[in-house]
C-alpha cells in the first residue's frame, strides 16, 4: 500500500493507522540520518584498494559501490559511527570533526 | 447447550483457552496461575488445539513473544499472575502501544515483599495504566465467561486494545465450583474469525510495526488515539455483553447491581468478595437495613460519568479495596477513582474506603457484616466516622 506522506507533520492524531504502522514500504530512505552524524568518515580512492570490508561492515549500507568498487560515501544516511575507518585494512577512511567541516 | 462441571477456576480457563483456539499462547509458570497453562498445554499435546505454545523463559520473553506473535496476525493469549504481570511490565505498554489484542488472564495475587503468594488485587492495580481493559470476576463461571467476550472486546477494529481478564488467586482459581461450560460450536460461532488490521506475515502487503517515533514526533497523537479507543471500549464492552446474552443467556454490563433500587448506602467491590458482601447484605435488608452493592466489572476502562449517574443518589458510598495505593493514607485505588468521579456530581455522597484482603488475609461475614453496620450507621446519623479503615488487620 502506498500512502501519501508529505504533511504528515500536520496530520491530527486520528489520522494515524493503530499503533503508527507504516504500511507503505521504501520510505526509510527520505529518512536522513546523515543529519546525527558528529564524525565524518572521509575516503582516500588512492589508499583504498577496493577489498569492500567497509561495504560489508557499514549497517546504513552508506558506502556507495558502483561496478564492484567503493566509489563513496552516502553523506545523507552515514551516521558517523566509525566502524569503516576502524575495519579498513588501508587506513583508507579517516574521521574529521563534522564541526570543522561545516566550517 | 452446556455442560455442568465440577471443576476448579484454572480449569475453566483453560477450557475457555481451548474452545478460543488462540494461534499462539506464550506463557511462563507462575502460582496461582500456573493450572491455566499446564492444563492448556496438555490440550497442546493432545491435539485438542492448533495452538502454537511457546514456553518462554520468563514473563518478560513470554508477553514479548506474545507482542510478536500478534503482530504477526495472529490470535494470542497469555496467563500470568503477580510477580509475573510486573516482569511484563514494560511490555505491557508496548502491546497496548501497538494496538495488539492480546487476552491476558490474570489471576490476583500480591507483590512481594514480604513475599506471599496469595490473593490481593495489587498486581493489576498497578497495571491501571498500561492502557490494558481490565475486567474483573466474581466466579470462575464469570471469568470463563469474560475470556471469551475478552477476545470479542480486545479484537473489535474501534476498540484493538489488549484485554487483561481478572479472578482472585486461589479464592476462585483452585476452588472447586459449579460451572456451565457453554458447547464449543456455539462459542466459536461467537468469537469469529479475527481479521488483524495490518499482519506481518501478510507478505503481499509489507508493514513496519514499531517504528523509532522519530524526531518528527507522532507519540503524543498515538496515545491520543489510544485515549480514544479506550472510550470506544466501554461501548463495545457493553455491546458484546448484550450480544453474549442474546446468544448464551447471561448479559453482561460495566456492573452488576444487588438491591441499588431502594439502598440508602452502596457498596462498591471487585471480584469474590462481592459474593461474601451480598451474602451479608442479604441478611441485613431482612433486617431493614436497605443496603445495595455495586459489583463493577469494567475498571478500564474507567465508567466514570455512568458511576456517577447512580451513585449520586445515595447518602453514603463506601468502597471495598483489595489493594493499596500508597498515597499516605488516602484510601486504595479503587476508592481514589470513585471519589475522583463523584467530584462531578450534583449530589456527593459521603465516601468510605475499606482495605481487606492484602496478602490473602480472609474477608470473613462477621468482617464485612462489621463493616456494613458502619456504613449503615453512617447512612443514619449523615456522617462517615472514619473515611479509610483496615478490615480484619490486627490492630
Amino acid at each position: 500500500m502506498k500512502w501519501d506522506i508529505d504533511d504528515v507533520q500536520k496530520w491530527p492524531w486520528h489520522k494515524h493507522p493503530p499503533g503508527l504502522v507504516n504500511p507503505d514500504t521504501g520510505n526509510s530512505v527520505q529518512f536522513n540520518t546523515g543529519s546525527w552524524r558528529s564524525r565524518r568518515p572521509a575516503l582516500d580512492l588512492d589508499k583504498c584498494s577496493q577489498c569492500l570490508v567497509c561495504y560489508i561492515y557499514c549497517p546504513e549500507t552508506s558506502i556507495q559501490v558502483q561496478d564492484r568498487k567503493v566509489t563513496g560515501i552516502d553523506y545523507d544516511h552515514c551516521k558517523g559511527c566509525g566502524i569503516c575507518a576502524e575495519e579498513c585494512p588501508r587506513q583508507a577512511i579517516a574521521l574529521e570533526d563534522e564541526a570543522v567541516q561545516a566550517g | 447447550m452446556s455442560k455442568t462441571m465440577a471443576i476448579v477456576g484454572t480449569d475453566a480457563i483453560a477450557e475457555a483457552m481451548r474452545q478460543i483456539d488462540p494461534e499462539v499462547v506464550a506463557a511462563y509458570p507462575i502460582t496461582p496461575q500456573t493450572a491455566i497453562v499446564e492444563k492448556f498445554s496438555e490440550y497442546v499435546a493432545d491435539g485438542l488445539v492448533n495452538t502454537q505454545m511457546v514456553k518462554v523463559e520468563s514473563e518478560h520473553s513470554a508477553m514479548s513473544a506474545c507482542v510478536g506473535a500478534a503482530a504477526a496476525g495472529g490470535r494470542v493469549m497469555t496467563a500470568t499472575s503477580s510477580q509475573g504481570l510486573a516482569l511484563m511490565w514494560e511490555i505491557l505498554y508496548v502491546a497496548s502501544g501497538l494496538r495488539l489484542p492480546i487476552v491476558l488472564v490474570n489471576v490476583n495475587r500480591t507483590l512481594s515483599a514480604p513475599i506471599n503468594i496469595h490473593c490481593d488485587h495489587s498486581d493489576s492495580m498497578g497495571a491501571r495504566d498500561a492502557s490494558w481493559i481490565q475486567i474483573y470476576s466474581e466466579n470462575a463461571q464469570e471469568a470463563y465467561h469474560n475470556v471469551l467476550q475478552a477476545v470479542r472486546i480486545a479484537e473489535h477494529p474501534e476498540v484493538r486494545l489488549p484485554v487483561m481478564v481478572n479472578l482472585d488467586g486461589f479464592i476462585i482459581s483452585h476452588a472447586v465450583d459449579r460451572i456451565d461450560i457453554l458447547d464449543d460450536a456455539p462459542v466459536r460461532e461467537f468469537i469469529g474469525e479475527y481479521s488483524p488490521a495490518y499482519p506481518l506475515l501478510d507478505v503481499a502487503n509489507p508493514v513496519s510495526v514499531g517504528m523509532f517515533d522519530g524526531l518528527y514526533g507522532y507519540f503524543f497523537e498515538a496515545k491520543r488515539a489510544q485515549e480514544a479507543s479506550m472510550e470506544k471500549a466501554m461501548y463495545v464492552i457493553q455491546q458484546v455483553g448484550e450480544e453474549f446474552g442474546q446468544r448464551f443467556g447471561r448479559p453482561y454490563g460495566l456492573w452488576e447491581e444487588y438491591g441499588l433500587e431502594d439502598a440508602r448506602a452502596c457498596v462498591v467491590a471487585l471480584n469474590s468478595a462481592c459474593g461474601t458482601i451480598r451474602t451479608v447484605i442479604e441478611a441485613m435488608r431482612q433486617e431493614g437495613k436497605k443496603i445495595g452493592l455495586l459489583k463493577l466489572r469494567v475498571f478500564r476502562p474507567w465508567p466514570g460519568q455512568e458511576l456517577v449517574r447512580v451513585l449520586q443518589h445515595f447518602p453514603v458510598v463506601a468502597v471495598f479495596d483489595r489493594a493499596l495505593a500508597f498515597k499516605g493514607g488516602h484510601g486504595g485505588p479503587l476508592y481514589t477513582e470513585v471519589a475522583a468521579s463523584l467530584y462531578e456530581a450534583e449530589k456527593r455522597p459521603l465516601l468510605a474506603n475499606y482495605v481487606y484482603g492484602l496478602g490473602g488475609r480472609d474477608l470473613s461475614v462477621s468482617m464485612v457484616r462489621q463493616a456494613l453496620e458502619e456504613i449503615w450507621q453512617a447512612a443514619e446519623a449523615g456522617r462517615v466516622a472514619s473515611r479509610v479503615n483496615y478490615l480484619g488487620l490486627r490492630e
